[in-house]
């Protein structure tokens, strides 16, 4: 296992990138940066931002997915949060939803912390992992026009895929989502037509 | 050498409650960590093709997942052993802070005639850190309990937006038997 610590990406630019023009993306972000990131590129009703309960982005992605069969989910999230979730990525597989992408912004780094190197920095792959638990389709990204080739992918919603992006290991201006789960929860459902209780 | 575990016999009828109460309520999403008082369930959620069951690796998982089904307007359940509790504690703040509602279904070790005393602490803890992350318990400790119970919890899962949990004792399971 080579050491690689995320890579030459912009995080932000990244972002925008995905989600720009943006119709019916579902977007769920993982707590700290990838939630700032997707702020930055402009709040939506249809952003869940978790800011709590690490690890749970992409079960919250799979859960969405299967609710919501016509949409297609994108799950954003930093390679540190999907640790926290690596059992995740085996229960993903073997439900194999077509309509979810996980994003993994991957600097190899716990950002939030102080820039501790994670285990994605230290050598392991996390879309080799997706890989061979049977994900349709995974990539590592390291330019903006492997970011290009993955955006249209995002709307397909034909096979499970899960990318990391090689982001630089820094921290951009935080731009804060609203921290109000409830409100959040209820702006996204309302968006999809269902009511509050 | 060791000893080999034998699955207990149960009484009939209880375990279809649990699904059929689930069924009557709206739930489309069963996702659990295996057990087996919960193998009945289990069983009927998997062959039921309104249902997506979905098999977890660790329980918290289940939080995540139900999260995302409600935000995509659909209702679940989760279905686990007491020890998957201690798994749950900090995510059981994503449905607390943003009222998501949670329904949890518990089958209890360590609570009665447990032979396993490595069950102990997190059995007796179960239910005293299930409230103290703001979910609301109840216990069947009866066959006959289990239906009102059960659908008294997702009543108020539901209508109140709120996390709530059934949880099973190990009087209602029985006794699990051990053989030299």
């Amino acid at each position: 296992m080579a050491q690689v610590t995320g890579g030459t990406l912009d995080r932000r630019a990244v972002v925008a990138r995905l989600l720009e023009g943006r119709k019916d993306l579902l977007v769920v972000t993982g707590l700290g940066s990838a939630s700032y990131d997707v702020m930055a590129a402009g709040d939506h009703d249809n952003n869940y931002y978790l800011w709590a309960a690490m690890g749970s982005a992409a079960m919250v992605g799979l859960g969405l997915a299967r609710a919501q069969p016509d949409k297609s989910v994108v799950v954003i999230t930093g390679d540190g949060e999907m640790l926290m979730g690596f059992g995740a990525i085996a229960t993903i597989a073997l439900q194999k939803p077509a309509n979810l992408s996980i994003v993994v912004l991957d600097n190899g780094h716990f950002g939030e912390t102080g820039m501790q190197i994670s285990h994605a920095g230290r050598g392991i792959d996390l879309e080799r992992v997706a890989e061979i638990c049977g994900f349709s389709w995974t990539r590592a990204i390291k330019d903006m026009a492997a970011v290009d080739d993955l955006k249209p992918r995002l709307s397909t919603r034909d096979g499970t895929k899960f990318v990391t992006v090689k982001i630089r290991p820094e921290n951009p201006p935080r731009v804060l989502p609203p921290r109000d789960g409830a409100y959040i929860k209820n702006r996204f459902r309302a968006a999809l037509g269902h009511a509050p209780i | 050498m060791g000893v080999a575990e034998t699955v207990p016999e149960y009484e009939a009828g209880w375990q279809e409650n649990v699904f059929s109460v689930l069924k009557a309520h709206g739930v489309k999403h069963i996702v659990y960590v295996p057990d087996a008082g919960h193998s009945t369930a289990i069983k009927l959620a998997e062959a039921d093709n309104e249902i997506q069951s979905v098999v977890l690796t660790t329980e918290e998982e289940g939080i995540g997942y139900l999260a995302g089904a409600w935000l995509g307007g659909e209702r679940g359940a989760l279905l686990m052993q007491s020890s998957g509790v201690g798994n749950c504690i900090n995510t059981l703040a994503l449905p607390a802070v943003a009222r998501f509602p949670l329904l949890m279904v518990v089958t209890m070790r360590g609570d009665w005639a447990e032979f396993n005393g490595w069950q102990n602490p997190m059995g007796q803890a179960t239910e005293k850190a299930l409230n103290l992350m703001g979910v609301m318990t109840w216990r069947a400790d009866e066959p006959a309990e289990v239906e009102p119970l059960l659908h008294g919890a997702a009543s108020m899962a539901f209508n109140g937006d709120s996390s709530c949990a059934l949880l099973l004792g190990q009087r209602l399971i029985g006794e699990k038997k051990w053989l030299k």
